[in-house]
């Protein structure tokens, strides 16, 4: 089975790769890359045609940060329904956080995960598991079982570990899986009852505030238990301008230390909290303009490693609430493209650089073999043309849940096609 | 002339012009609670519920006797009886209320913006009647009642605002209100009970109350809550007193026209002292008789202008 996509512009930041190619897909792998208009023969004229004029071919993008609510909340999303919206949004690849119900701690869940994605036969799901058992901060899970049955990090994302010396034991008994920790950086004893950042807006508002600082101090803790412990700490959803300074001075260091950053984080402030929009009821909270630039700043000098989107599907009833009650998150995964593209637009980033915050990088930090369009490499593929505007309709999302805060925004770049193994799994032309 | 706006959610919402009118009508009702037969058949074949989801004796009783001195039909919901113990969320249970026809609808609720998201799914009007640390409007607006009774007029006026400010929803709305009447606005308290941003409000903070005192018009207390000891943001009440209670000794600091205003329940020798409560100078009942006026007001100016007369 081969497919052929032409005449458009691929960008594989991996391979250094950007300019007029084809790329032909043979069983489920990259055969060749040539340029424009030079893959050709009488074998091909049956084959299906992806034509990609005006348009970027890149590597499926990969997404470290994800909510699937499977198993345990799949009112809210399920391994099919995620998928469909990673899909959806240009995404082949997404590692799913261990925060269901059971929690993602021991061999069954993962196995689970791992048939659940496979049912749905869409894109890669890889399983984060936890690094405490039931997300109790209060023993290490089994971290070899973990690894041995196909997580790839470990993390008690919504719940980080407070516990200093558990949190040591865990970058040290880590270090044997050479798996990286993954830190949702908030100390909770700063933000217990918080719902939104402590601000100017919190205080009109008032409701009670979480201190940038929570997120601070949690950062830095990690980084200096680091130095002693070795391991691999990897910050999730960065939004503090100051915690990105902290992970900057950590790199300078040669100290092992990554971040990714949500694109609510680079695009909002909480500013859209007014009216108790509770769309903007995220953890960590939207911050300030300070902290906007401060992250776009890490973005454009490469503090900051890879964008993810932390999508955390809610249902309405979840959302349509007292602010101070309704749950944290949003879906992310179909928008992450056009809002990592204003980044593109206002300048912080290139393009090229863009696709590689989305493909190269993650797995670059998460030693994947996959955001490459390398020979004989999976044909995980998306195309898109990032010049398309259109209005963001939540209630076209691919994902069960709808709680998104961009409805009604004009953005630009649409996902065409995306192709995971060499099978098309969403493409814009069915809708 | 008629309000800008058909809910009251706060003071945020209202203008210079909206405050007017109804310190206006407000004064204009204070005569009928003084008849032997207090009530005008204003409002009559109109039905108001008050929603409360909180405790609450003042603000509850105060609406039920203004919207009864108006002829109309009072109902009340407390969160303790209502569906909201079965688990009933708030919009269904507005909505089953929306449901029998009420033409105002009065809410308390714990929760900052609760009302807000209440009157996005109900089409009667709402009055908030506090929600979380957000807004009490009807407070505010009778504590500017209460001031402009004494003083002639509000702008120019200076009021220093002292405990809690963190946690109250008076402070919040009355902030609003003051500023928009050209008042000026200072708070002071202990630096864990004042937010951190709370210049960027507009106002004075400061920590030291006779500082605060010397100069203003009004002094308004706040009542200081006992489980702020147990959340960590105060040592204790009696320390708390010995810098913020105030006495008839601090109060020798101030004008001798100061006024004083407490929006109660009182904790009596811990923010004021009995003397103090009991002088010349303190408002607090005049408050409690003006809270009637004001909400007989906000209820005929969003119900009844039409179809009656104030008299």
């Amino acid at each position: 089975m081969q497919t052929l996509i032409k005449n458009g512009r691929v960008i594989d930041p991996a391979n250094q790769l950007d300019g007029a190619f084809d790329i032909l897909i043979d069983n489920g792998k990259i055969k060749t890359i040539e340029p424009r208009g030079k893959i050709s023969g009488s074998k091909l004229k049956n084959i299906p045609v992806i034509d990609a004029e005006h348009c970027v071919v890149a590597p499926g993008f990969c997404d470290m940060h994800v909510h699937f609510r499977e198993p345990g909340h799949e009112y809210k999303e399920t391994i099919e329904t995620g998928s469909a919206s990673a899909a959806a949004g240009g995404f082949s690849t997404v590692a799913v956080m261990p925060n269901t119900c059971p929690v993602n701690d021991n061999r069954s869940i993962t196995e689970l995960i791992f048939s659940q994605a496979k049912k749905a036969n869409l894109v890669n799901v890889l399983p984060i598991g936890a690094i405490t058992k039931g997300l109790k901060g209060k023993s290490l899970s089994d971290m070899g079982e973990l690894k041995e049955a196909g997580c790839i990090g470990y993390s008690d994302d919504g719940m980080p570990v407070m516990d200093s010396e558990l949190m040591r034991r865990a970058f040290e008994y880590s270090r044997m899986f050479d798996l990286p920790c993954i830190q949702h950086s908030e100390t909770l004893d700063l933000t217990r009852g918080g719902c939104m950042n402590e601000g100017i807006v919190s205080t009109e508002l008032g409701l009670k505030g979480m201190p940038v600082e929570a997120e601070d101090i949690m950062v830095f803790r990690d980084i200096c238990l680091l130095r002693k412990t070795g391991g691999r700490l990897h910050v999730a959803h960065i939004s503090s301008g100051g915690a990105v300074e902290l992970v900057r001075q950590a790199k300078a260091k040669g100290l092992p230390v990554t971040c990714e950053v949500a694109p609510h984080h680079f695009t909002l402030t909480e500013e859209a909290c007014r009216n108790y929009n509770t769309d903007a009821k995220m953890s960590p909270p939207l911050r300030t303009d300070e902290d906007l630039e401060l992250i776009k700043e890490g973005l454009s000098d490469g503090t900051i490693d890879i964008i993810a989107t932390d999508h955390a599907p809610h249902d309405v009833a979840d959302k349509q609430m007292e602010f101070s009650k309704a749950c944290f998150g949003i879906v992310g995964l179909e928008t992450a493209l056009p809002l990592t593209l204003k980044m593109v637009d206002e300048k912080v980033i290139t393009l090229q650089k863009a696709v590689d915050l989305l493909t190269h990088q993650p797995c670059r930090v998460f030693n994947l073999d996959k955001g490459t369009l390398g020979i004989g490499k999976d044909a995980d593929v998306v195309v898109f043309n990032p010049k398309t505007q259109y209005i963001i309709e939540p209630e076209k999302f691919k994902s069960r849940s709808k709680n998104s805060p961009y409805k009604g925004w004009k953005v630009r770049g649409k996902i065409l096609h995306t192709l995971v193994a060499g099978k098309t799994v969403y493409s814009a032309c069915d809708e | 002339m008629t309000l800008s706006t058909k809910n009251i959610l706060g003071t945020r919402e209202l203008t210079k012009n909206d405050i007017q009118q109804i310190l206006d009508t407000a004064d204009s009702f204070k005569e009928i609670s003084t008849r032997a037969i207090k009530k005008v058949p204003t409002l009559r074949g109109k039905t108001i519920i008050n929603l409360f989801f909180e405790p609450s004796t003042r603000t509850r009783t105060s609406f039920e006797i203004a919207g009864k001195r108006l002829s109309a039909d009072v109902i009340n919901i407390s969160g303790a009886t209502s569906s909201a113990v079965k688990g009933e969320n708030l919009i269904d249970t507005a909505r089953n209320l929306e449901a029998m026809n009420p033409d105002i609808l009065v809410v308390r609720h714990d929760c900052s913006g609760a009302v807000e998201l209440l009157s996005q799914f109900v089409s009667s009007p709402i009055i908030n009647a506090g929600d979380g640390s957000h807004e009490h409007p009807s407070q505010a607006l009778l504590d500017l009642l209460t001031i402009r009774s004494h003083k002639g007029n509000l702008k120019g006026l200076s009021v220093a605002i002292v405990g809690d400010i963190n946690h109250s929803r008076v402070v919040r709305s009355n902030i609003r209100a003051m500023q928009t009447m050209g008042m000026k606005v200072r708070v002071v308290g202990p630096p864990p009970l004042i937010p951190v941003e709370m210049k960027r409000l507009g106002v004075e903070v400061s920590y030291n109350l006779i500082e605060t005192i010397k100069d203003v018009d009004v002094i308004m207390v706040l009542r200081v809550q006992l489980e702020r000891q147990s959340q960590g943001l105060l040592s204790s009440l009696r320390e708390y007193s010995n810098y913020f209670c105030l006495t008839s000794e601090t109060l020798a600091q101030a004008r001798d026209d100061v006024l004083i205003i407490h929006p109660g329940p009182v904790n009596r020798g811990i923010e004021i002292s009995l003397d103090v409560m009991r002088s010349p100078r303190s408002l607090i009942l005049n408050q409690v008789t003006n809270g009637v006026a004001v909400r007989m007001a906000l209820f005929y100016l969003l119900l009844g202008e039409n179809n009656a007369n104030p008299n």
